[in-house]
């Protein structure tokens, strides 16, 4: 088998008597588009956590492209390209659209030390913001204050700003949370518009997204990876319908 | 055609606008229009430096402090004895103030910024209460609670002796605040200060994005205790006096109440604030010599009511 594009062996974490993440052992292959479902407090969000070094796992391994990244610091993950987004819209509030992309593609080419440079002299960076977001549809409200946007639109800017850092391994910590369902086809759209190279790991509830973008599916219980698979064989998993007794599955 | 105004809109947000001149062209104007008041005038112009170096951290990066007169005071203290034990010279006395301030405020930085919000308030009060009661018992250097005496600051490049009517400590402060002025206006637009904004935005985000946010923050209060420290030496120089209320919790919340009043993260409202609130202080001072403080509070309250974002945000209000 090849190198995954993203790799647990093993990861656990624990707080106190609580077991959050029990032996995950979890395989991203490059270019994939992968789910992890599981119910509320499986402890999906923890495990985007985990990878992308906001928590440090009690013991286990992360391998990023076959190197060991379980002691790097979040900020050394973005930079080889592993990169989220929040499941709850985590957007520089104040600041327009363009700007908020902006930064991410300033932090990316490693702009962020200068001092003394005005940053509008970095037109290309600029430039390259402004091109993510018109590829969003997104490009009339560019100098609008992003917290004004519309909450579907906020979405879209927080995977433009994960898109700016040029991710190799993106994580989309429940891309459509809280967007009226009439608007997440908007967010679906982009999804599966993303460059085909990027490894796609989606954490979602909504079922009808996952099925429609995932290949492979690994359904987390209680820390604990209960099944992993293709759509189909998920959908029809008896284990998997007791877990999710009374929540709609796809036949 | 309109994708390259929207990206101009953001490249071209660092060129200067003609209102930008305006404070200078007041400070200029103040010196004819006052020239008995010049003294304060430069006291004044040494504050905004204050306030300045405050909006840097409080403002842009967010980070709320209680003991930016640590930096101050470090700044007046090492000018005051320079110039008490022989060595006048006001350049170096004054680069030697940033220095010492920016090194307390980088030791310290790297103990105190690995917390946030209100621990670090308390932490940032805890720093600068020890370096008051440092200088406190070390009078024997310091001259403690009585202040530091007889400091002697020479000619400026041996030419402009400090006179007793302040014209000479006003430009020396109005220049020193224009230098600064620069700086920090440059720091603000650059890609670093644009990550201070970020990081006051969204602390989370920032990290998710890549940046060394516990670096950027040690390194802007680091610059900002500079600035701090330079306006304690300004004010040192200028008065030939040091008093170990430079370093006080007074000073440093005085300093947050005129940066408010003024409009924090707006990089003018240290120029509207401070003399808003100097001047007032003076006048009321005058009237009502028991109670001026008073109307003082009044004026922060109604800031507070009526004009959240301060003047500057007030101005805003009335654009849209």
């Amino acid at each position: 088998m090849s190198t995954p594009a993203l790799e647990t062996r093993g990861l656990h974490k624990s707080f106190g008597a609580l077991t959050v993440a029990n032996a995950v052992e979890f395989r991203l292959e490059h270019g994939a588009r992968h789910a992890l479902i599981g119910p509320n407090g499986a402890g999906k969000t923890t495990f985007v956590n985990l990878v992308t070094g906001a928590l440090r796992p009690s013991a286990g391994q992360i391998r990023l492209d076959g190197a060991d990244i379980t002691d790097l610091p979040q900020a050394a993950r973005v930079k080889r390209g592993l990169v989220r987004t929040f499941q709850i819209t985590a957007l520089f509030r104040g600041l327009s659209v363009l700007e908020n992309v902006t930064l991410a593609v300033c932090e990316r080419q490693g702009l962020g030390d200068e001092l003394l440079r005005p940053a509008g002299r970095h037109r290309a960076v600029i430039e390259e913001a402004f091109e993510l977001l018109e590829r969003f549809g997104l490009a009339d409200e560019a100098l609008r204050p992003v917290n004004t946007l519309a909450y579907g639109r906020q979405r879209l800017v927080e995977i433009a700003i994960a898109l700016g850092l040029s991710p190799r391994v993106l994580l989309l910590d429940e891309p459509a949370a809280g967007v009226p369902s009439g608007e997440s086809g908007l967010i679906i759209d982009v999804i599966e518009n993303l460059p085909s190279d990027i490894a796609l790991l989606i954490i979602e509830h909504d079922m009808d997204l996952v099925f429609r973008l995932a290949q492979r599916i690994t359904v987390l219980v209680q820390g604990s990876v209960l099944v992993e698979g293709p759509p189909d064989a998920i959908a029809a998993d008896t284990r998997v319908r007791q877990v999710y007794l009374g929540e709609r599955m796809p036949a | 055609m309109t994708t390259s105004r929207l990206v101009e809109a953001l490249a071209r947000r660092h060129h200067y606008h003609p209102l930008e001149g305006l404070p200078w062209l007041a400070a200029i104007a103040a010196y004819f229009a006052f020239p008995s008041y010049l003294p304060l005038g430069a006291q004044v112009l040494a504050t905004i430096l204050f306030a300045l170096s405050a909006d840097l951290v409080l403002g842009y990066a967010g980070i709320v402090t209680l003991g930016q007169a640590a930096f101050f005071g470090a700044g007046a203290y090492t000018a005051g004895l320079l110039a008490a034990h022989g060595w006048g010279e006001p350049i170096t006395g004054l680069l030697a103030g940033a220095l010492v301030a920016a090194l307390i405020g980088l030791l310290s930085g790297i103990v105190i910024l690995r917390t946030t919000g209100l621990t670090l308030l308390m932490l940032t009060l805890v720093v600068a209460s020890m370096l008051y009661e440092a200088v406190n018992k070390a009078s024997w250097l310091t001259g403690g609670d009585d202040g530091l005496q007889g400091m002697e600051v020479w000619r400026i490049f041996g030419q402009f002796r400090f006179d007793l009517f302040g014209q000479t400590a006003y430009f020396y402060c109005l220049i020193v605040l224009f230098l600064c002025w620069l700086a920090v206006r440059r720091i603000v637009h650059s890609p670093f200060g644009r990550s201070l904004v970020g990081i006051r935005e969204n602390v989370l985000r920032m990290h998710a994005i890549g940046a060394p946010v516990a670096r950027r923050r040690l390194v802007v209060y680091t610059i900002s205790a500079a600035l701090a420290g330079m306006s304690g030496a300004l004010i040192a120089q200028t008065t030939q006096f040091v008093a170990l209320s430079f370093l006080g919790l007074d000073r440093s919340g005085t300093v947050l109440i005129m940066l408010i009043i003024g409009g924090v993260g707006r990089l003018y409202g240290a120029f509207i604030g401070v003399p808003l609130y100097m001047i007032a202080q003076d006048r009321f001072s005058t009237i009502d010599p028991v109670y001026w403080y008073f109307w003082i509070g009044l004026l922060m309250v109604l800031v507070v009511l009526f004009a959240r974002g301060g003047v500057l945000g007030l101005f805003d209000r009335f654009r849209r």
